[in-house]
C-alpha cells in the first residue's frame, strides 16, 4: 500500500527540511519532497497541513503488567494505549510477576509484541526477583534484548549491589534506572508537607528521594557507570542532577507529565488517582522541574504508565496502590503545560520524548531518509480535546486527568509497516 | 439557621456560625442528660449506623448513647464482626448497609479521608468519628464545649495541645476548630511527635512543658501510644514523662488557674501523673458527659437538615 503524508511539518530529524510531502510504500520511505499529481496516483493521501511529523516517540517508563496482572494491562493492550497516545515504542518495567529477570521473560514479552506496531523494549530487573540481593543475569538479559536494568518500584537498597550493577552494566553500555527512595523512609501516602499535615496523611519526605539520588550520583562517579534517575520529583534532586551533568558524569533523568502538571494540592479530594510514587510535590518542585526541562538537566519525559484495576483504586486512600495510567495523556500534557505555556519548544518536546530516551537506551533514532522504515509520530500541537478515560485503549482507567481540556494531541503513528490513525490500525 | 453542610467530615473549613450552633444546641441536650428521663423523640424513625473499622469503645458508646437518647434506631458494625475480613471491599460493605435504608453513617477508620470517600459512595449524612491521623471533629467540638463551659468563651483563650501531635486526629480537629473560634493554639511535645509543617496551620510550636503551662489557659493532653512509639519517635516512656509529663509539682510551680483536658484513655504516669488525672485541674469526666451532648447536637442538626 502506498500512502502520502502531504505538506507536513518536519521536526526532530537530522536534516534541514521544515516541510515536505512523504511517500511511504509498504512502510518504507520512498520519497521526501514535493509529490506531483502523477506520483499520487493510487496513493492514499493524508493532508497533514499544520501537523508535525517527528521520529516516533518512545516512552521509556511504562508498566505493561504482563506477565502477572493481565486484568490490568497486557503487552498488547498497553501497546494499543501507546499507539493511541502517539508512541511507536515503549520500554516496559520489570516489576511483573514473575519479574523480568530471565532471558525467557524478555523473549516472552518481545514475542507478544512482535507483530504490533509499537516496539516494546523490556527493561530487566537488576537483581533476581527484584529482591535486591543477587545480580540478575545481566549479560544474558542484554543479549535477549533488555535495554536497561532497574528494580523499579524499589531502589537498589544495598550500595554494594548498586556498585556491582553499575560496573557490570557498564560493560554493555546499558543504564541502571533507579527508583530513588530511601527504603527506611518509605510507607507514606503523599508528599510530606503542609498539605499532608492538613490532610492527616502520612508523608513521603522529599529527602527520601534526595538521599538516593545523591548516593546514586556519587556511585555513578565512582564506577563510571550509567545511571538514569526515574521519575524525578524534587527540587534538590534536579539540582543534584544538574551538578552531576556539569561534572560530566553519566547521569540522566526523566520526569512524568503529572510531576510537571500537578502539585500536592490535587490530593485535597482524597482521590486515589492522585496517589503515586513519587508523590505529587509542591509548586516549588514543579517550577524546578520545568527549569530542569528547559536547561536540559532533565533529558526525557516518560509517563510511568501504571495501570491499576478499578477495584484496587476504589478503596480507602491509604490502601490504594500508587500510580496512574499515562500513555494517552502524555503528549497532550507535554504540549499544554510546556509548549503552550512557553517553557519549551516543540523541538525540545521531540528531543525529550523521542530522541533522548533512545540515546539513553542505545536504540537508534528513526531517520527520515529514503529507504528507511517509516517510524513516525504525527501530532497536532493545537488540537483542543477533552480527556475521556472511557475512550482509553488501556485496560485500566486510573487517571486524574479525566475531563481535563488539553491542547495538543497525537494524530497518527506509523511503524513496522502499520499506521494507527482515527482509532484504528491500518496495514501499509 | 441550619448547618451549611449535611455532613460532618472535620472541623477544617467549618464556619464559625456552624460551630457556634452546634455548641449552643449541645447546651440544651446537656440539660436533657440531667433529667430523670434522658430521652427525646427528635430522631424517631431515623436509622443511624455506627461503622467502626477500628477499635474504639468510648467513642462508639458515646455515639450510641447519643443516638438512643434521640430515639434513633441504631446499628453497630465493627470490624471484628465485619465482612471486610471475608475480602469484601469497603465500598461493597457500605453499599450493602446503605441498601438497608440508613439515614446517617458514623464512621471510624484507620485511613484518613474515608469519610470524604463515603460521601461519594453513599447518600447518607456522614459523621466522622475519627479517620486516621486526620480529624475527629466531635472530639474537637466536645473539647471546645468543655473549655467554653469553664471559661464562658473561646475567643482569646490560649490552648496548648500536648503530646503526640503527629499521629493524632484529635489535635487537628482542635487546631482547626479553636482557631476558627478565635483561640490561640500552640502545640507542645518532642519534635519527633510534631509534624514538620504544623506551623503552616497557624499554631505555635514549643518544646518545654513548663513554658506550655506558663503561657496557656488550657492544656489538652493527648495520649501517648505506648505500643507504637517508644524507642522510635522518642527514647523511653520514662524520659517522656520526665520531660513532657504533667505533674502536680509542675502545675503548682506556676500557681495559676489552668484547665487540663484529655481525650482518654489516659496512660497514667506517662502524659499525666495519677494525681493530676484525678486532681482539681482536670475536667476529663466532664468531657465524657459533654461528648454525649455534643454528639446529640450533631446528630440532631444533621438528621433534621432538609435535602
Amino acid at each position: 500500500m502506498k500512502i502520502a503524508l502531504k505538506n507536513i511539518n518536519l521536526i526532530g530529524f537530522d536534516n534541514n527540511l521544515e516541510k515536505a510531502d512523504i511517500l511511504i510504500t509498504d512502510g518504507t520511505i520512498k520519497k521526501i519532497g514535493t509529490l506531483g499529481q502523477d506520483e499520487l496516483k493510487n496513493v492514499k493521501v493524508y493532508e497533514f497541513d499544520n501537523k508535525y511529523c517527528a521520529p516516533g516517540f518512545l516512552d521509556m517508563h511504562v508498566h505493561l503488567r504482563e506477565p502477572g496482572r493481565e486484568d490490568e494491562e497486557t503487552v498488547v493492550t498497553g501497546s494499543n494505549s501507546a499507539a493511541a497516545g502517539g508512541f511507536t515504542a515503549v520500554a516496559c518495567m520489570p516489576n511483573t510477576s514473575p519479574a523480568i529477570d530471565s532471558a525467557e521473560i524478555v523473549k516472552f514479552i518481545k514475542e507478544k509484541a512482535a507483530s504490533h506496531l509499537v516496539d516494546v523494549y523490556p527493561v530487566a530487573a537488576v537483581t533476581v526477583n527484584r529482591k535486591g540481593e543477587a545480580l540478575s543475569p545481566m549479560a544474558e538479559l542484554a543479549e535477549a534484548g533488555a535495554v536497561g536494568f532497574t528494580d523499579d518500584g524499589d531502589p537498589i537498597a544495598n550500595a554494594k549491589i548498586l556498585r556491582y550493577a553499575l560496573e557490570y552494566s557498564k560493560m554493555y553500555n546499558l543504564p541502571v534506572i533507579e527508583h530513588c527512595e530511601d527504603p527506611a523512609m518509605m510507607g507514606g501516602a503523599m508528599n510530606e508537607g503542609s498539605t499532608s499535615t492538613f490532610l492527616g496523611l502520612p508523608g513521603m519526605p522529599s529527602v527520601a528521594e534526595d538521599l538516593i539520588v545523591m548516593r546514586d550520583i556519587v556511585m555513578a562517579e565512582y564506577t563510571g557507570g550509567k545511571i538514569h534517575i526515574a521519575h524525578i520529583s524534587t527540587k534538590n534532586a534536579v539540582d543534584m542532577v544538574r551538578q552531576a551533568k556539569a561534572k560530566g558524569l553519566n547521569v540522566t533523568a526523566e520526569v512524568t507529565p503529572h510531576h510537571f502538571t500537578l502539585t500536592e494540592d490535587a490530593l485535597k479530594s482524597y482521590d486515589t488517582n492522585t496517589k503515586m510514587n513519587p508523590p505529587l510535590r509542591t509548586r516549588e518542585d514543579v517550577d524546578a522541574i520545568i527549569a530542569g526541562l528547559k536547561d536540559g538537566t532533565i533529558d526525557c519525559i516518560a509517563s510511568d504508565h501504571a495501570p491499576h484495576s478499578i477495584e484496587e483504586k476504589e478503596v480507602e486512600f491509604q490502601y490504594a496502590p500508587n500510580g496512574i495510567v499515562g500513555l494517552e495523556t502524555s503528549i497532550g500534557l507535554a504540549l499544554s503545560e510546556l509548549v503552550h505555556k512557553r517553557h519549551l519548544t516543540i523541538a525540545q518536546i521531540v528531543e525529550k520524548m523521542s530522541v533522548n530516551p533512545r540515546k539513553i537506551l542505545n536504540i537508534p533514532v528513526p531517520k527520515l531518509a529514503e529507504g528507511e522504515q517509516a517510524n513516525f509520530t504525527i501530532f497536532d500541537p493545537d488540537q483542543i480535546w477533552t480527556v475521556d478515560i472511557t475512550a482509553f485503549k488501556s485496560r485500566s482507567k486510573n487517571s486524574p486527568f479525566d475531563k481535563r481540556l488539553l491542547t495538543g494531541k497525537s494524530v497518527a503513528v506509523i511503524n513496522k509497516g502499520q499506521m494507527f490513525y482515527e482509532n484504528k490500525f491500518i496495514k501499509l | 439557621m441550619p448547618l451549611t453542610s449535611r455532613h460532618l467530615l472535620g472541623l477544617q473549613g467549618v464556619p464559625r456560625e456552624d460551630i457556634q450552633l452546634i455548641l449552643d444546641t449541645a447546651v440544651t441536650f446537656r440539660e436533657v442528660l440531667e433529667r430523670p428521663i434522658k430521652k427525646v423523640p427528635t430522631l424517631q424513625g431515623k436509622t443511624v449506623v455506627n461503622l467502626f473499622f477500628e477499635n474504639s469503645t468510648r467513642t462508639r458508646i458515646s455515639f450510641e448513647l447519643a443516638q438512643k437518647r434521640l430515639s434513633a434506631d441504631t446499628i453497630n458494625f465493627s470490624t471484628s464482626t465485619s465482612s471486610t475480613k471475608k475480602g469484601e471491599t469497603f465500598k461493597d460493605t457500605v453499599k450493602n448497609i446503605e441498601a438497608m435504608k440508613v439515614d446517617m453513617i458514623v464512621v471510624r477508620h484507620a485511613s484518613a479521608g474515608v469519610p470524604q470517600f463515603l460521601t461519594k459512595i453513599s447518600n447518607a449524612n456522614i459523621i466522622n468519628a475519627g479517620d486516621g491521623a486526620h480529624e475527629h471533629p466531635t472530639q474537637g467540638l466536645l473539647d471546645m464545649y468543655s473549655i467554653r463551659e469553664k471559661f464562658d468563651k473561646l475567643e482569646g483563650l490560649k490552648v496548648c495541645i500536648v503530646g503526640d501531635i503527629a499521629h493524632s486526629r484529635v489535635a487537628l480537629s482542635n487546631i482547626f476548630g479553636l482557631i476558627t473560634m478565635g483561640a490561640k493554639v500552640s502545640v507542645c511535645g518532642p519534635s519527633t511527635l510534631i509534624p514538620r509543617y504544623i506551623e503552616t496551620l497557624g499554631v505555635k510550636v514549643i518544646h518545654s512543658i513548663e513554658q506550655a503551662i506558663a503561657e496557656n489557659d488550657v492544656l489538652n493532653v493527648l495520649r501517648i501510644q505506648l505500643e507504637r512509639q517508644a524507642g522510635a519517635s522518642f527514647p523511653t516512656l520514662r524520659e517522656y514523662h520526665n520531660y513532657f509529663g504533667i505533674t502536680t509539682e509542675r502545675l503548682e510551680k506556676f500557681n495559676k488557674d489552668i484547665v487540663i483536658l484529655h481525650p482518654g484513655p489516659i496512660n497514667r504516669g506517662v502524659e499525666l501523673s495519677s494525681e493530676v488525672a484525678d486532681g482539681p485541674y482536670q475536667i476529663i469526666l466532664n468531657q465524657v458527659t459533654n461528648g454525649v451532648a455534643i454528639r446529640m447536637a450533631v446528630l440532631y442538626l444533621l438528621g433534621t437538615i432538609t435535602r
